[in-house]
C-alpha cells in the first residue's frame, strides 16, 4: 500500500510539472531572465502551488497521525548556515545554466534523449559525492 | 493566448500542491524531490524502494505526457553535453548541501512558513537569475 502510494503521488506531481510547463527548459530559463524578455508564468506555478500546499499542510497536520505512518517526517533542522546557502547557490548555478532542476529532469528524462539521460547521471554523480563528504 | 497559459500555470501548480499535500496526509513526508531521488543511492533517510517508486512515477507520468502530447517535455537549449553533465553535478553537490530544492524549499518549506526554506529559496532564485543574466547578456552564449 506505501509502495503504491509513493508511485501514485510520483505520477500526480509529475502530471502537475508537465501542466505547470516546468519540464520546459526554455520556459524555465525565461522565467529566470527577469533583465531580458521575461516570461512570469512560472511565479503562478510557484504561487499556486504554494497556496495549494499551504491549505492543506494546515488541515492536515491537525490529525495527530498520517494515514500509512504512525507519525509525521518533518524536517527539524532549523540552523541557516554556510553550508545551507553555498549548497543552494550551487543548486541556483546548474538550475540556471541549462534550466532543469531535479523533479522536472526525471520526469523530462522519460524522452530517453541523451542531454538528459547525461544531466540525471551527472545530479546522482553529485548526490553521491556530497553523500561521500557528509 | 496568455489567460490560457496562466491557467495551465495554476493548475500545474495546484497539481504539484496535491501532490505534496497527498505525501503528507499519507506518509507524513515532505515532498523534496531531491532528498527522495538521493535516498535511492544513500537508503538513509527510508527504505530505497518509496524513493524507487515515486521516481518511477514521476518518469510515467512524463513517459505517458511524451507518448501522447507532443511537445509536453523538451530537451535543454544548451545541448553541449558537457554543460549538462556540469550543470547536473551542480545540482546534485548543491541540493545535498542545501538539502532542499524548488520542491522542498520552494514550496513545501515556503508553505510550512520555515526561515531556513526562506532564505535557500532566496538563495537559489537569486544564483539562478545571476547565472541567467550572465550566460545571456554578459557573456552572450544565446540559448534563449
Amino acid at each position: 500500500m506505501k509502495i503504491l502510494s509513493y508511485f501514485f503521488i510520483g505520477m500526480v506531481f509529475g502530471v502537475g510539472l508537465i501542466l505547470s510547463g516546468m519540464t520546459l527548459p526554455l520556459k524555465v530559463l525565461g522565467f529566470l531572465d527577469i533583465f531580458g524578455n521575461w516570461d512570469p508564468t512560472l511565479a503562478f506555478v510557484m504561487g499556486a502551488a504554494v497556496i495549494t500546499t499551504t491549505i492543506g499542510y494546515q488541515l492536515i497536520l491537525r490529525r495527530s497521525s498520517p494515514v500509512l505512518e504512525n507519525s509525521f517526517f518533518l524536517p527539524t533542522e532549523r540552523v541557516i548556515d554556510t553550508k545551507l546557502l553555498l549548497g543552494a547557490c550551487m543548486f541556483g548555478m546548474g538550475w540556471g545554466l541549462v534550466g532543469f532542476c531535479p523533479g522536472p529532469v526525471l520526469t523530462a528524462v522519460s524522452s530517453l534523449t541523451t542531454g538528459t539521460i547525461a544531466f540525471v547521471c551527472a545530479m546522482f554523480a553529485g548526490f553521491w559525492v556530497a553523500g561521500l563528504a557528509k | 493566448m496568455y489567460i490560457l497559459q496562466y491557467s495551465n500555470a495554476i493548475l500545474g501548480g495546484a497539481t504539484i500542491g496535491l501532490a505534496a499535500s497527498l505525501l503528507l496526509l499519507l506518509n507524513g513526508r515532505v515532498l523534496g524531490i531531491s532528498g527522495i531521488a538521493a535516498n535511492i543511492i544513500s537508503g538513509q533517510s527510508y527504505s530505497r524502494k518509496y524513493s524507487i517508486s515515486f521516481v518511477c512515477g514521476l518518469f510515467l507520468a512524463g513517459w505517458t505526457a511524451f507518448t501522447l502530447i507532443p511537445g509536453a517535455l523538451a530537451d535543454s537549449p544548451v545541448t553541449d553535453l558537457k554543460i549538462l553533465a556540469l550543470a547536473g553535478l551542480l545540482v546534485g553537490v548543491g541540493t545535498r548541501l542545501g538539502n532542499g530544492c524548488t520542491s522542498g524549499h520552494g514550496v513545501c518549506g515556503l508553505s510550512r512558513f520555515s526561515k531556513r526554506s526562506l532564505f535557500a529559496t532566496i538563495a537559489f532564485m537569486a544564483s539562478a537569475i545571476a547565472t541567467v543574466y550572465l550566460t545571456q547578456h554578459i557573456w552572450e552564449l544565446g540559448q534563449l
